[in-house]
């Protein structure tokens, strides 16, 4: 599955841009294993993955199967609407990790990311590992931890009836969720309680990282794009 | 996915949740119904929401007063208050559209969770993707608008004649009655999903011409069509296929790279 390979930045804007914006807040780090191949001891594995990452300020870690740090409950009462249970949960991730799935962190900065695969480098875990971000800051972090990068996938963006899709902004945030579980429709919707302070840029990217059932949701992008649109169309 | 009117109080929460814009709310009975047509059992209602389990009565009440008072109520907008979205037992071809929708179903070709395969995310171990070789991933309706099989057999079919090999391993593929000529079973084209992952190989100096062929066969489909190409290092991790897209005139700024740390760990007797 491609599910962090389409997230949408300026970079791929249909009208081509003269300077488009760097992404620099957005490096994920994943986990794979092979049936038959690597998957002896998986679970083990994937824990030490997800244990490593923590030590490096990811802001999500996911299991591909069960979720992110921030989940739905199948069970509120309606205080919740007043006083909700917003608290991510990384140890709910690691101890949820059953078997074959994809386990993924999520960092805000170069500098985490990097010192993250250092450390997955040098556990040598066995399973695949992937880093999904701008390309040219993935290919610096293979030269500074001295790992020779095996392979490489691009991502070329949309074409089609790309008048179907919604604005920048909206994209940005909705493809965060390469699986398409979090709609457009109720991103714009966020957007629009931002712009109304009826929920703050914090409480809405919660919210929406819900719907990420594979924890690759970026709360730090996300919260700062809410931010800047609260103020502008952008 | 269905809603139960009888226990569906109209709060509208899960409208907008819905990727495909299925879920409405009806206005002769002011509950929210689900267009089946347009629904791809991708489970995002069900599973995305939250849940309380409030009496449906009461709660219809509660909005009725607030209602005739212009009150607004400023409710979470995630939560489903009375556990109304109910799974229903699909069956074939529908079934096709939670397998294609849902990620956390795994697909009976693959065994893995997902739309695709695991492309060059393992290459590092099964080399599916060797040097001089480019694997495309071809991915139609998204990000959130959706496709049906018959626009992805329109763009199997031209790759198809091409002559580009489909991944045997993908689901769509397995889907193929003949996958020589990119030509999808009849009994499942018109069956909506959330998005669906062509992936076929070439040869390196082949990529130009098959965008081509892609981009413009995207002009004749009534979706979105993200591509992803990959290809596999040499062994100083460097890759002609960068230069390559750079001077088609693509935008290869992001994507994924395989670090190349996995091993063969399992011992087989």
């Amino acid at each position: 599955m491609t599910n962090t390979l389409h997230r949408y930045s300026e970079h791929y804007a249909f009208e081509r841009l003269p300077n488009p914006q760097p992404v620099n807040d957005d490096f994920i780090v994943f986990a794979m294993a092979s049936r038959g191949v690597n998957d002896d001891d998986l679970i083990t594995k994937y824990r030490a993955f997800l244990r490593l990452a923590l030590k490096h300020n990811p802001v999500n870690i996911g299991d591909a199967t069960k979720g992110g740090v921030l989940r739905p409950h199948r069970d509120l009462n309606p205080t919740a609407h007043w006083k909700r249970d917003q608290l991510p949960n990384p140890e709910e991730v690691i101890a949820g990790i059953e078997g074959h799935t994809t386990v993924a962190a999520v960092f805000e900065n170069y500098e985490d990311m990097k010192a993250f695969v250092d450390e997955v480098r040098a556990a040598n875990l066995g399973v695949s590992v992937n880093i999904s971000a701008p390309m040219d800051a993935a290919a610096r972090c293979c030269r500074e931890t001295g790992i020779a990068r095996h392979s490489v996938e691009y991502s070329l963006g949309f074409c089609g009836r790309v008048d179907k899709l919604p604005d920048a902004t909206v994209l940005e945030l909705s493809t965060m969720c390469g699986h398409g579980m979090l709609s457009a429709n109720f991103v714009k919707k966020m957007i629009e309680w931002v712009k109304e302070n009826r929920r703050s840029p914090a409480e809405v990217t919660r919210t929406m990282a819900r719907f990420c059932i594979c924890g690759v949701f970026n709360v730090a992008r996300a919260e700062r794009i809410l931010d800047e649109a609260r103020t502008k169309n952008r | 996915m269905r809603i139960d009117p009888d226990k569906c109080v109209g709060c509208g929460n899960c409208l907008p949740v819905c990727p495909m814009g299925a879920i409405y709310v009806d206005p002769a009975s002011n509950r929210a119904r689900v267009n089946g047509d347009e629904c791809v059992e991708c489970f995002t209602c069900y599973r995305g929401m939250s849940k309380e389990h409030l009496n449906p009565t009461l709660v219809r009440a509660i909005r009725k007063t607030a209602k005739f008072f212009r009150f607004r109520f400023d409710p979470e907008p995630d939560i489903c208050p009375t556990d109304a979205i109910v799974p229903e037992e699909l069956t074939w071809p529908r079934i096709v559209r939670r397998a294609f929708s849902d990620p956390q179903v795994p697909h009976e070709s693959t065994g893995i969770h997902g739309r695709g395969t695991a492309e060059v995310k393992t290459n590092d171990v099964t080399n599916r993707v060797r040097e001089g070789e480019a694997g495309f991933v071809v991915e139609f309706g998204r990000p959130g608008i959706g496709a049906r099989f018959r626009d992805i057999e329109r763009v199997t079919k031209a790759l198809a004649e091409l002559g580009v090999a489909f991944e045997s391993n993908n689901p769509v593929t397995s889907l193929m009655t003949d996958a020589s000529h990119g030509i999808i079973r009849a009994d499942i084209l018109d069956e909506k999903i959330l998005s669906a992952i062509v992936e076929i190989k070439t040869k390196l100096e082949e990529v130009p011409a098959v965008l081509r062929k892609i981009r413009e066969l995207s002009r004749e489909v009534g979706t979105v069509i993200s591509i992803g190409v990959s290809t596999r290092c040499d062994g100083v991790g460097e890759e002609p296929l960068r230069e390559i897209l750079e001077r088609e005139g693509y935008r290869a700024y992001r994507g994924k790279t395989n670090l190349g740390l996995g091993r063969v760990t399992t011992v087989h007797d």
